[in-house]
């Protein structure tokens, strides 16, 4: 990874000065995982050109971070050496830091000099060129993208997904520069190599502070810098707090919608699945279930409703992947319970595929967004877990309605909503299932469109109700 | 006389009765193990760190009975030490003791209230008992005297008096009845009867038994005769050679001439109910109570027999079932043979246990938890079978299918339930097909699981069910089992597997290691894998194990490389290795059948084509279901082609292999990882060489010796994108596909782990020829490992084949299985090539400083890992091929994938 910036400020070299680093020098600073080296490839008078060369050391990388989940870091195999990403800021905070802080001893003028700028970085991951625009334009800056392909030997792949990114500023601070580079460069790679707790917002404040809250983009930003939901409304809040215009414009409910990697689109997908289950909660209230299964619970969002039920004596919520069932356990702060409210909840590892009979002996069965991913050729053992064996009193299953999707611009047709669906039904497919299954176990079957209907197309999501 | 010798079965609830410092402890201490004793002060003790505080009493006696419920489930003798005095006390012992049906015993020590006292006295801790204390229980325990035996107790031994207390010395166990754990049989185990004397003659016969009916000259006498031909102790079929039974009636000569001290001579194990409905009823008694006293038949009881006892000891029987004809066919018989039935048939124990434990016969069945035990509930189990307690349609009770939650291992073989064909669920298989009902006499012949049978010669009882009942009731509920389409009992019970059977610490027996254990985390992760991704588990017979590298090369420049392969099956004292071309493709394991009838006969699955090409984790390897029919199409026909079907006499196989090219199915990691780091190092690299290149023309110091590094780091980069560039491949259609197998693991009642690999090369290398342009014969040689220019010429082989690109090789035993190894060998080692391994360790891997950081890593724990990996997937294999239930198959599959989720370093 390289980052080069060039003036042509006379005299040039006033740069070293700026920078606080000699252009006579190599000077190599060690970093958590390689080394940052700075060096002036041409420093005269006209025109001076400092270069932070990065060597991520990958084999350290992966020594350091055992255990790490992140999978880009946790592969020799990574683009970490060649990419500018948080190991830039951190690099810069380091190297330039009294550039940054905009102190110069010698020449005290200089910080707030506004320099013709130029800046490469090679290379910078971002989803397309625009997107560098997007970000760096209002700030000022000409830019010039040069973008790479994937591999030479195969056109067919395209491009990949970094660029070569030039900036050229007619007149700016040094610090700004560097600020800009600080905090957007984190925002395009998308992941960060260190832990980030409360303490990033207060580095985004500092290096973001002046320009930032006018910047068009400051949302994404923000949620991409602190990249946990949990900071980003409150460091909004902040970063708003001395721009009474801009604030009005911040609508706190779609940066609350916030996910990151959610396919469902993000405001309107969480409003529907807030709608999904208050149907599902309020039909298992209708039915007057005490005893209610949970298929596939998740982080526990239906849980919650359920146990807010008064009528409701028991919950099992049983899903698949323990990382979800402890995220539950979390959410609904299981260790603290009150122990009546603990009794009446069961949180558990299952799978709708094997016989389980924990199952059985229950009111009510809630499977919500479960059924699309199962390969369909697997709904059959589902079937003889939920219906034949369990036989709950009443089923709720929910899944997408197909017919549906072209109402979604980002979606092809012919594409899922989610990339683990194995297939999305259609309101005829999905009754036509429910009518099989309800007519061999003894069930009589109701179905509802769920979430706002549109014309021709129904609701976003569609729900059966199977009572025996 | 005081007795010196107490018999008690040996399984039993051992409950002493007597007041405090009657000498119960003493007594229990001196006649049983200290670990069989359960005492209520002790568990005092424990909830309570006092002895004494009847505060703690309710705890106590909860921590007893817990201790003693663990121990009769474990099948233990318990002793409980408590006073047992009061009839509530004894009452929670009797009904744990008949939860686990296990027989309760009491003993009594009955000692006068002074000794009690006196010895109380001397006991610090008993200072605190009151004066009535011991008068009380003892009044108690008086009482008790008349109501043991109410209560449920089998042996009562009332010792009267300090003296008949000290006069017991040995407390004598005894085996149950039902225990026969030392006779293994082999046996011929013949299904209801039920008067069908004609039936019963003939399935002798083609057992290899003769029959002859003799004139009665005493009254003892039974006028029948039973005797082994002689070549019935082998088990050839019968028919061969048929000799007199003239030759035969001497059988004990024939016996010890021949073949007896070879193999033990078969007898026959009759399940019961033989008698009524039939026609014979009193002729089938005379045969079996003849096989029976001349030690060549063991019997049952069924439900019929027992009734007819109930019917002969003057009981008041109901005439319905067939009883009439058996009474009306008794009448013409004398009161000595009814008088020899009677005692016959009250002789006969509920069910038994033989065979070490490995087969166990009733009548009607027997659960797990209830073989070789002895309680009310489990004879009527035997006679019964399990019932819901729901009347059918046609008046008869719903039977509760206890076989399908079989889990033991034990094989059951029962009766009682007529059904169309006997078949085999879990283990377990009802022989009664129906004889009476002009169904079919059949014999299980045990341990070859052979089946014999006989049809009736007519119609000798209506049923009052349908025989094939149960299954139309079965088809009618599920719309797929047509007749066509017809699963087997076992198939359609394993539509679905039960979470017990995967969940929480499992540990699995294999035949290569003793006992393979899947950690509770780790099955954790599997059910999530193999829930979210897997197959259809009824495809899933094997998963591949995983498989170590060779240690880090002792070379310079090199991290791995053959020789430390070699060391290490030189280590192991193999004289022979075949080193095979390692694709770098998928990793594929492949099921396919012959058509689709195989696939549903063979896997019980139906509407899912022929076969399936899964991943190391279970997951369909093709997401397009044309191109994985197309792509089996074509393999199956090379297999018709290599004439492979006759040559292995199958419809199906199993084959492992890898499936090429890798971006197959890697294409998204490779675009997203592979091709996306060498694209951000080609892009970035050359410009910081420029900038480098720049400052050295200025003369900076030490910019120069970046710029070297720099510069190679350009070059591995280059190497790198290179490196993977040789595994990808556009794949548009099937041509672009290629199947590389190496393994044939498995047909028709067989696997090939007992082939070497040059074997398994050449077969498929055969099937391959049929099909060059989709199949890949993999090259392959055998090194001697002690011929030093063979070893240097396969060493060159490698130097060769991965300087070329190549991925490496696989070094495996020559036998696939080697013998005579203390330890169980690796199956397979790999050796990866340098310009491979770029894409294992990163471009800049074999920079300096890089090659020595990595060349400390650790092959013991992926090595372990294999091993392990290796006996469960060859485990998994031979139960399937030897049809084993697909939970026991699927316990080894989901093992092997629980495994998978070990840390250990993904780049060995």
């Amino acid at each position: 990874m390289l980052l080069t910036i060039t003036t042509t400020h006379q005299p040039a070299t006033d740069l070293g000065y700026l920078l606080h680093k000699n252009p006579a020098r190599l000077q190599t600073l060690e970093l958590t995982a390689g080394q940052a080296h700075i060096f002036y490839p041409e420093a005269t008078a006209a025109r001076c050109t400092v270069a932070l060369l990065l060597d991520i050391d990958p084999i350290g990388l992966v020594r350091s971070q055992k255990g790490a989940e992140n999978f880009a870091l946790a592969q020799y195999v990574n683009d970490r050496p060649y990419v500018a990403s948080s190991f830039l800021s951190t690099a810069l905070a380091k190297a330039f830091n009294t550039a940054m802080n905009g102190t110069c001893q010698d020449r005290p003028d200089l910080p707030d000099a506004l320099l013709p700028l130029e800046a490469t970085v090679a290379v910078v991951p971002a989803a397309d060129s625009a997107q560098l625009h997007r970000l760096f334009a209002p700030l000022g800056y000409e830019i010039e993208t040069e973008a790479h392909p994937l591999d030479p030997s195969r056109p067919e792949w395209g491009n990949s997904p970094y660029y070569t990114l030039r900036l050229r500023h007619s007149g700016l601070r040094l610090r700004d520069l560097l600020a800009h580079l600080y905090v957007l460069v984190p925002v395009l790679d998308n992941n960060k190599h260190y832990y980030i707790g409360p303490a990033e917002a207060d580095k985004l404040l500092l290096r973001g502070g002046e320009w930032l809250p006018r910047h068009p983009e400051r949302e994404f930003i923000t949620r991409r810098y602190l990249r946990f939901a949990e900071y980003v409304n409150p460091t909004l809040a902040r970063l708003l707090a001395s721009e009474p215009e801009a604030q009005e414009e911040a609508p706190a409910a779609e940066a609350a919608a916030l996910a990151p990697n959610d396919l469902q689109l993000p405001a309107a997908g969480q409003k529907l699945h807030d709608q999904r289950l208050d149907r599902v909660a309020e039909v298992v209230r209708q039915l007057g279930a005490k005893r209610v299964l949970d298929l596939g619970c998740g982080e526990g969002k239906l849980v919650r409703r359920l146990l807010q039920n008064p009528q409701v004596e028991h919950v099992l919520a049983l899903d698949v992947s323990w990382r979800e069932l402890e995220r539950a356990g979390q959410r609904l702060h299981l260790a603290e319970m009150p122990p009546r409210q603990r009794e009446r909840l069961t949180l558990a590892q299952g799978s709708v595929l094997y016989h389980d009979a924990r199952l059985a002996g229950y009111d009510a069965a809630a499977v919500v967004e479960v059924i699309e991913h199962l390969d369909e050729n697997r709904l059959a053992a589902f079937e003889q877990v939920v219906f034949a064996r369990a036989q709950p009193g009443a089923v709720l299953v929910t899944t997408p309605n197909a017919d549906y999707n072209q109402r979604y611009e980002t979606l092809s047709a012919g594409d899922f909503r989610h990339s683990d669906h194995r297939f999305e039904w259609t309101r005829a497919q999905f009754a036509a299932w429910a009518e099989g299954v309800a007519g061999r176990h003894g069930y009589r079957v109701r179905l509802e469109p769920l979430g706002p209907e549109a014309a021709e197309v129904g609701a976003p999501s569609q729900l059966a109700v199977f009572e025996r | 006389m005081p007795q010196d010798t107490l018999k008690l079965p040996e399984l039993s609830l051992v409950l002493l009765i007597g007041t405090s410092g009657a000498g119960k402890s003493t007594f229990a201490r001196r006649l049983f193990q200290a670990t069989e004793i359960v005492s209520s002060d002790q568990c005092r003790a424990l909830v309570a760190d006092d002895e004494n505080d009847q505060a703690a009493t309710t705890d106590a006696f909860a921590l007893l009975h817990y201790l003693v419920g663990l121990r009769l489930k474990r099948g233990l003798l318990t002793v409980v030490d408590a006073t047992n005095v009061q009839p509530e006390a004894r009452k929670t012992l009797v009904q744990l003791a008949r939860d686990y049906h296990v027989l309760p015993t009491a003993i009594i020590l009955d000692v006068p209230d002074r000794l009690a006292e006196d010895r109380n006295r001397q006991r610090a801790e008993r200072q605190h008992l009151g004066r009535h204390v011991v008068p009380q229980q003892r009044q108690q325990l008086r009482r008790s005297l008349k109501t043991l035996k109410q209560e449920g107790f089998r042996h009562i031994y009332h010792l009267r008096g300090p003296e008949e207390v000290d006069a017991v010395q040995t407390i004598q166990r005894d085996p149950l009845y039902s225990n026969r754990k030392q006779d293994s049989g082999p046996f011929d185990i013949i299904g209801d009867v039920h008067g069908c004397y004609h039936e019963l003659v003939q399935l002798l016969t083609e057992l290899g038994y003769a029959v002859k009916e003799q004139a009665v000259a005493d009254a003892r006498d039974l006028g029948v005769r039973v005797t082994r031909r002689r070549d019935v102790t082998s088990c050839v079929s019968p028919l061969n050679d048929v000799e007199t039974a003239d030759n035969a009636t001497n059988l004990s000569n024939h016996e010890t001439q021949d073949i007896a001290s070879l193999q033990p001579p078969r007898r026959v194990l009759f399940l019961g109910d033989l008698v009524d409905r039939g026609p014979a009823s009193p002729q089938v008694l005379r045969l079996v109570m003849s096989m029976v006293r001349d030690g060549l038949a063991l019997c049952v009881p069924g439900n019929h027999d027992i009734k007819l006892l109930r019917y002969l000891g003057g009981k008041q029987v109901n005439e319905q079932h067939g009883f009439a004809e058996t009474v009306q066919q008794l009448a013409a018989e004398s009161d000595t043979f009814k008088s020899q039935v009677r005692q016959f048939l009250d002789g006969l124990v509920s069910h038994y246990v033989l065979d070490g434990g490995k087969l166990v016969v009733a009548h009607a069945g027997m659960r797990e938890e209830m073989q070789g035990r002895g309680s009310g509930a489990v004879r009527a189990f035997a006679l019964f079978g399990e019932t819901t307690g729901e009347i059918d349609e046609f008046g008869l009770p719903v039977r509760y299918n206890w076989a399908a939650e079989y889990r033991g291992r034990a094989t059951v073989v029962y009766g009682h339930t007529p059904v169309p064909a006997a078949e085999w669920l879990n283990n377990t298989i009802d022989i009664d097909t129906g004889c009476v009902f002009g169904g079919r006499l059949t014999a299980l012949r045990y341990p070859e699981r052979e089946l014999v049978s006989v049809p009736a010669a007519q119609v000798y009882s209506e049923p009052v069910r349908p025989l094939d009942y149960l299954r139309r009731l079965a088809e009618a509920n599920n719309e797929k089992s047509t007749t066509e389409n017809h699963l087997s009992a076992q198939q359609q019970h394993d539509d679905l597997l039960d979470i017990r059977d995967v969940t929480g610490k499992q540990i699995i027996k294999t035949r290569l290691l003793p006992s393979v254990t899947i950690r509770e985390e780790n099955a954790v992760a599997a059910l999530e894998v193999m829930s979210r991704f897997a197959l259809n588990p009824k495809w899933l017979l094997y998963l591949p194990p995983t498989m170590s590298p060779s240690e880090t090369s002792a070379l310079p420049d090199m991290l791995e490389h053959p020789a430390e392969a070699f060391d290490y099956f030189r280590r192991q004292g193999l004289e022979r290795v075949v080193c095979e071309e390692k694709h770098m493709g998928s990793r594929v394991v492949v099921v396919l059948a012959r058509d689709e009838d195989a696939a549903r006969r063979r896997f019980g699955v139906v509407g899912e084509g022929l076969g399936k090409v899964y991943t190391r984790t279970g997951r369909n390897f093709f997401t397009d279901t044309n191109l994985e029919a197309a792509f089996l199409a074509r393999l199956q026909d090379a297999l018709t082609a290599s004439n492979f079907w006759e040559r292995f006499n199958t419809e199906w196989l199993c084959l492992d292999a890898e499936l090429l090219p890798w971006s197959a199915k890697a294409q998204q990691l490779i675009k997203d990882q592979y091709a996306a780091v060498a694209a951000a190092a080609t892009a970035a690299l050359p410009k910081a060489v420029a900038v480098l290149a720049q400052a050295t023309a200025r003369g900076l110091d030490g910019v120069e010796a970046l710029l070297a590094r720099t510069t190679a780091r350009q070059r591995a980069a280059q190497h790198y994108a290179e490196a993977y560039r040789r595994y990808c491949w556009p794949v548009d259609s099937l041509a672009d596909l290629r199947l590389a197998p190496f393994h044939l693991l498995a047909t028709e009642g067989r696997t090939y782990f007992d082939k070497d690999h040059a074997w398994h090369m050449e077969t498929l290398r055969a099937v391959c020829l049929a099909d060059e342009s989709l199949l890949r014969a993999t090259p392959y040689r055998v090194v001697h490992l002690q011929d030093i220019a063979d070893v240097e010429a396969a060493t060159q082989w490698w130097l060769d084949l991965t300087a070329a690109g190549g991925e490496g090789m696989v070094m495996k035993p020559y036998d696939f299985i080697p013998s005579g190894q203390k330890t169980l060998v690796q199956p397979a080692l790999k050796c990866r090539g340098r310009e491979y391994l770029r894409i294992i360790y990163g471009p800049d891997y074999l920079l300096p400083g890089n090659l020595e950081r990595l060349s400390e890593r650790n092959v013991k724990s992926k090595r372990n890992l294999a091993l392990r990996e290796f006996a469960l997937g060859v485990e998994g294999l031979e139960r399937f091929v030897a049809g084993a239930p697909l939970r026991e198959v699927h316990q080894c599959v989901f093992g092997v994938l629980a495994l998978e989720s070990e840390a250990v370093d993904p780049r060995l």
